[in-house]
């Protein structure tokens, strides 16, 4: 069978730092869509030192159960980047990606039913822009819900039983 | 539940380190909106006119925008008010940046000093937890340098940073509040700051804005990004490419200097060089800029791009926006290699950058005319450029002539004297203005001129064309799509005007025409100011995506309001009668209310007394530029009347 895959092109030369795309994420994510905005819940952070002229969007990957081992710094043309600047995953070891209140992972879905990603939309100065190609993949691709995700990463954390207590338990009270 | 604003402010009393965090009323923002319109209302309830701009009596006020953090594109300004030292009349600077969202998302509006700290401080809000901490360490820091101390030592680099630098703590009448590529600059409310011992307003915020109508907001933005698109694509023909555009002149953008150099004025807003602008001076001013310029940048949630990283060989980087890039190598007849090099040690200072270098090149004027002497800059070196280095740093550190210059060429005029007066000709309510000398009177120009409360001209200036078009097929196809004007007679006044002839300056349009003009211009300022709109997406430029018919519908749909374009224009008049009000509290009348002296050569005294008249009527003011009783009671300004009343500044 075939699927589509979408590419984010970041072009970082072209950012102008203005995090309109981390605004508009954290609003289309919200629910209801677009009734609040946060930043910090936002699924494109922007690695951002102005001064140091580093502007480099970066959007939430997969969750990660545990910290590496050992960090990465990155020295590009002279220019230091933070720690594990460019990793992708949410984390323990930092609350990029992660909700600020409950601290669960967040990850670029896309914007899943619009036709272009929003954080692509809101990006007039041409940093951010998508295109797509089909590739050949072998069997059936199983599509995770958002709720899917959430429960999975709470199971990896707090083991299942404990969250299917906690399920019982919250019914129970809103009986 | 309130939306699009927290409902929120935080109360800091500096001489007792306490901090509240205060609900505030819905109320006050129907009436008043938000940013300067509730910033406005706090100074008048409780910064009498007997207080004095070093008070601790005096309130300094960081305000975010009604609308500031929505995705609403550009909404991104900090308003400051705090009485002035410079004038003693209220100021209000502002900044854009990426302040004001981040107080949002902290949970608050507005944050608001009173008192005095006996020792250097900063205030550290990071949602919930906000605490004054400690900043001796900071003490003679640059404003940009202290941002980066504190951003390491708070392992904090999202937090956002609003600093003043040593000409904030020596208390210079016209120092800045600096924010990274913005700042807030005119009034001299650094100067406050600093008495204050706040060094900096530090803020981190995790937490949601919340939004009315979600999907009617967002309807309302996806029609302005459209509307910024489209006007990239169609500059307006027929005006010069900095007025083309939508956003702040795109200075740090544009290398051609010709039209700056050539019609603004060199040194103490003396000269005009007409023909400056030569092939020579074009290519090495291009090499310059291009080799400064290490990016084109913006404030938050905008695709405008008015700023740019500018790294000067052997400078640390600053960031800078507008027309800053001129004015000190104009003020000194330099070069613009000069210009972006002394302007980084300016803005590390932080002072403002149109006050700063019309001061110094003032004070070689009195040197030059033995008003000065020799006596009075010990060890200045003798050439043109390091003189101007030399009066920077005496200015900031108040040392020598530098105490009396650092108060602003109006009153260090007055503190010389033996004739220093007239040196002080370009400024507006004891204001340096921009370096602009012109021939014939321009009758919209002249009311903006006198009786701006910004005391700033390209803060109240825009929307209507600066001069007429020379035929009637360009009016027209300039009209033809002019959804901005608030009624269809600003069309025809228009496609009437001529560049010469009967219907031509200064005596068209009309005086009642130039007052229609006026209010609509000054009105847009306003409403931008409280809602935290950028003036570069809506009031200054022509034909901008943000207007008087989708502003009710955006305040509507982000907090819930009942909003239309009546109610809006009240509130609008509302609070700028309020800020009014402070300043006639304040002693201001109508003999302040005058142009620079020389900005024109051809004057008309007689229509200049026709023009104020008829708009102090349009605006309800008395003949001495007071607010009525009767246009008080309609605003439901009736505590002004009253106390108007009680001090005998209204009869009762």
């Amino acid at each position: 069978m075939k699927k589509i895959v979408k590419t984010i092109n970041i072009n970082v030369d072209k950012c102008n730092g203005c995090r309109a795309c981390e605004l508009i994420c954290s609003a289309f994510h919200a629910v209801p869509k677009y009734s609040s905005n946060n930043p910090a819940r936002s699924r494109v952070r922007i690695v951002r030192d102005p001064l140091r002229d580093v502007y480099v969007p970066l959007y939430a990957g997969e969750y990660a159960e545990s910290e590496c081992i050992g960090r990465d710094q990155y020295t590009i043309e002279g220019k230091e980047y933070d720690e594990c600047g460019f990793c992708r995953a949410s984390c323990p070891s930092r609350d990029l990606f992660r909700e600020p209140d409950s601290g669960l992972p967040l990850k670029c879905d896309l914007c899943d039913g619009e036709p272009e990603p929003l954080c692509v939309k809101w990006c007039l100065v041409g940093a951010l822009s998508i295109t797509e190609r089909e590739e050949e993949v072998d069997g059936e691709e199983v599509k995770l819900t958002e709720m899917e995700i959430g429960l999975e990463s709470l199971v990896k954390r707090f083991g299942a039983a404990k969250v299917a207590d906690m399920v019982a338990q919250i019914t129970k009270d809103k009986r | 539940m309130r939306y699009a604003e927290t409902g929120f402010n935080l109360e800091i009393d500096l001489s007792k380190g306490s901090i509240e965090r205060v609900a505030t009323d819905p109320k006050l923002s129907e009436l008043y909106l938000g940013g300067l319109g509730t910033n406005a209302k706090l100074i008048w309830d409780r910064v009498g006119p007997e207080v004095d701009a070093f008070s601790p009596k005096n309130l300094l006020i960081f305000g975010a925008g009604l609308l500031c953090g929505t995705p609403a594109t550009g909404c991104n300004r900090t308003i400051v008010s705090t009485i002035s030292p410079q004038t003693k009349l209220l100021a209000f600077s502002m900044m854009g940046g990426f302040w004001a969202p981040e107080l949002k998302y902290a949970g608050y509006d507005k944050v608001v000093f009173r008192g005095k700290s006996p020792e250097l401080v900063y205030l550290y809000i990071n949602n919930d937890k906000v605490e004054l901490r400690d900043a001796t360490h900071l003490k003679g820091k640059g404003a940009i340098e202290t941002a980066e101390l504190i951003k390491k030592e708070l392992r904090e680099p999202r937090a956002q940073v609003a600093a003043i630098g040593l000409a904030g703590e020596n208390r210079v009448f016209y120092a800045s509040i600096e924010q990274g590529r913005s700042s807030a600059s005119r009034g001299g409310i650094g100067a406050v700051m600093g008495d204050k011992n706040l060094k900096a307003v530090v803020v981190r915020g995790t937490k949601d804005l919340i939004i009315a109508k979600p999907a009617e907001f967002m309807e309302l933005c996806d029609e302005v990004l459209e509307y910024i698109k489209h006007r990239a694509d169609n500059p307006i023909p027929d005006v010069m490419p900095i007025l083309a555009g939508l956003g702040s002149p795109q200075e740090m953008k544009e290398t051609d200097e010709k039209w700056h150099t050539e019609n603004f004025n060199w040194g103490n807003a003396r000269d005009r060089r007409k023909d400056f602008w030569t092939d020579e001076v074009e290519k090495e001013w291009e090499h310059t800029m291009e080799k400064a310029r290490t990016r084109l940048i913006s404030c938050y949630n905008c695709p405008m791009k008015c700023g740019a990283t500018i790294s000067m060989e052997g400078l640390p980087t600053y960031m800078m926006k507008c027309f800053t890039k001129l004015t000190y190598t104009m003020g000194a007849y330099s070069n613009l290699e000069f210009g972006l090099k002394i302007a980084q040690r300016a803005t590390e200072y932080g002072v403002d950058g149109f006050s700063a270098p019309q001061v110094m090149a003032f004070a070689l004027e009195l040197l030059e005319n033995g008003i000065l002497s020799d006596d009075d800059f010990p060890g200045m070196p003798a050439d043109n450029e390091g003189r101007f280095y030399y009066l920077l740093d005496m200015i900031v550190r108040r040392e020598g002539i530098g105490n009396i210059l650092a108060d602003g060429t109006y009153w260090a005029a007055k503190a010389i004297g033996n004739g220093a007066e007239i040196y002080a000709h370009n400024n507006i309510k004891k204001t340096e203005q921009l370096p602009l000398k012109l021939s014939m009177l321009n009758p919209i120009y002249y009311l903006m001129y006198c009786t701006g409360e910004k005391i700033n001209i390209t803060q109240i200036e825009g929307q209507f064309p600066q001069a007429p078009y020379p035929t009637m097929e360009q009016r027209e196809a300039f009209v033809k799509d002019w959804i901005q004007v608030p009624d269809d007679k600003f069309k025809q006044i228009f496609l009437d005007w001529e560049p010469r002839g009967e219907k031509s300056m200064p005596h068209y349009p009309t005086v009642d025409m130039c007052c229609d003009i006026v209010d609509w211009q000054e009105k847009m300022h306003y409403i931008d100011d409280a809602l935290g709109q950028c003036a570069g997406l809506s009031s200054f430029p022509l034909k901008p995506p943000y207007h008087i018919h989708n502003y009710p519908k955006f305040i509507s749909a982000g907090t819930g309001f009942d909003m239309d374009e009546a109610k809006l224009t009240e509130a609008a008049k509302r609070y700028r009668t309020l800020i009014r009000a402070i300043n006639i509290s304040r002693g201001m009348r109508r003999a302040d209310e005058v142009p620079p002296q020389d900005h024109w050569k051809k004057r008309f005294p007689e229509l200049e007394k026709e023009l104020l008249d008829a708009y102090y009527k349009l605006k309800g003011w008395n003949e001495d530029g007071i607010p009525t009783k009767e246009c008080l009671a309609e605003l439901g300004l009736d505590y002004v009347s009253k106390d108007f009343q009680d001090r005998g500044i209204l009869a009762p």
